[in-house]
């Protein structure tokens, strides 16, 4: 099936098979790796990108279904003013070790604090319940986003 | 963890999707966010060879207040529950439920319709609407009908939908006076299926009061000894775990000392939860 789509601010068209998901389809068919698979049914959020502006499964969404839709992945925020924050916070946090789980943390986080603006560590960590570090670097996580929420909200960012 | 190959189509209408779902000789299945069926296709747990895709039909989008009740397309998803984006004339108790659903990438597109078709054991939909009352609509290849979802909901991923039958959405009545209502869950971890769902809801003081236990049998349980208890203003935590005990001797006769306390456990914190604000 031919499908047309915005992917990270560009039209793309590909001819793709209807169980293709658009984990598959990114990494795949667009070349676009940061986009990592890891449990491949729900479970771990490695995957996460964003469709029409929602943090969104990819292992979990069929390319065919995002037809005429707008999906956005890590790669599409490189300049993201928020995610510039975020990216700092999780390098002086030590917010990733191997980094499998980075992409979807980073997304996750993105999605996270502008729900919930300078939420608390609590917060956070009931939020990211869906996405799996298999290193278990979580307190490291939570304390990146955490502190880039403070920042994000003009608050003082919290000593480490 | 890939899909066996299956065909995928997009119809305009529901009559048209109706048409598509009750096609002889082929396996079909609707699919609305797609959030349990896409991994049960993935694992090749369930298997099809066509998908029809409602996802854009706005005839499942309508959310609509009436008087009486509050109309819930089955399009709605788990986060607009959660973000409050469709009226809540239930105190809050929908948002709840909504909120503690899997994850906030699920929620983005799992919908109402699909949890309370797909009958899941585990799912909250299932048994809050149970608790509130609901009715649910569906459009099939004869017609309109519609039934109580606990007459709807039959047993462990049963339903009474039949070939080309589509959920549209659920009335919901709208309380009589402010909801008193209890929720509580036990999840191994935040956003994993459950093992046991508790609701209490009381529409409005002295109102008859409804308890239903999820995830612990093969559907949605009325928990009719502790709902009476409750409605006679047993306050001792003796006499309402006498009263569940009879429920779950009753309705779940297979349940292991564990299970009994587990189950027991979340009736009392719902129980507590919904006198507490009542």
């Amino acid at each position: 099936m031919k499908i047309t789509l915005t992917l990270n601010g560009s039209k793309v068209t590909h001819d793709v098979e209807p169980r293709e998901t658009l984990a598959d389809f990114v990494r795949d068919r667009c070349g676009l790796t940061a986009t990592h698979l890891g449990c491949e049914h729900g479970a771990c959020g490695a995957c996460t990108v964003v469709l029409d502006g929602e943090v969104t499964r990819a292992c979990l969404m069929l390319a065919v279904m995002c037809d005429g839709r707008t999906v956005e992945t890590l790669e599409g925020f490189r300049n993201h003013p928020a995610m510039e924050v975020i990216r700092k916070h999780f390098h002086e946090c030590h917010g990733l070790q191997c980094g499998f789980c980075t992409p979807g943390m980073l997304l996750m986080a993105r999605d996270i604090l502008a729900r919930k603006p300078g939420c608390d560590a609590d917060t956070v960590r009931y939020e990211l319940s869906g996405q799996i570090c298999r290193c278990t670097g979580y307190s490291g996580i939570v304390k990146s986003i955490v502190s880039a929420g403070q920042e994000l909200a003009g608050k003082a960012p919290a000593k480490a | 963890m890939k899909s066996a190959p299956f065909d995928y189509v997009r119809p305009e209408s529901v009559a048209e999707a109706s048409a598509l779902l009750a096609q002889d000789g082929v396996t079909t299945a609707a699919i609305a966010g797609g959030q349990s069926l896409i991994p049960m296709l993935s694992l090749r747990a369930a298997q099809a060879d066509l998908l029809v895709d409602v996802s854009r039909l706005d005839e499942l989008k309508a959310v609509r207040e009436t008087p009486q009740a509050l109309h819930i397309g089955a399009l709605t998803t788990h986060a607009a529950i959660e973000d409050g984006k469709i009226p809540d004339p239930f105190n809050g108790l929908m948002r709840r439920v909504a909120s503690t659903i899997s994850y906030r990438a699920v929620r983005n597109h799992g919908t109402i319709g699909g949890s309370v078709a797909l009958a899941d054991p585990a799912a909250d939909w299932p048994g809050c609407l149970m608790a509130l009352g609901a009715t649910v609509h569906i459009a099939g290849p004869g017609g309109t009908r519609q039934q109580p979802v606990v007459d709807f909901v039959k047993g462990l991923y049963e339903t009474t939908l039949a070939s080309g039958e589509i959920v549209i959405g659920f009335d919901v009545p709208r309380p009589t006076s402010p909801l008193c209502w209890g929720f509580a869950k036990v999840v191994r971890k935040s956003g994993a299926f459950a093992n046991s769902i508790a609701i209490v809801v009381a529409p409005g003081k002295g109102g008859p009061i409804t308890a239903v236990l999820s995830a612990a049998g093969p559907r949605p349980i009325a928990l009719a000894n502790a709902a009476r208890a409750l409605g006679n203003g047993a306050m001792s935590d003796d006499t309402l775990r006498t009263a569940i005990a009879a429920d779950l001797k009753a309705d779940l006769p297979g349940a292991d000392a564990y299970e009994q306390r587990l189950h027991t456990a979340t009736v009392l914190r719902a129980a507590r939860e919904m006198q507490a604000t009542s």
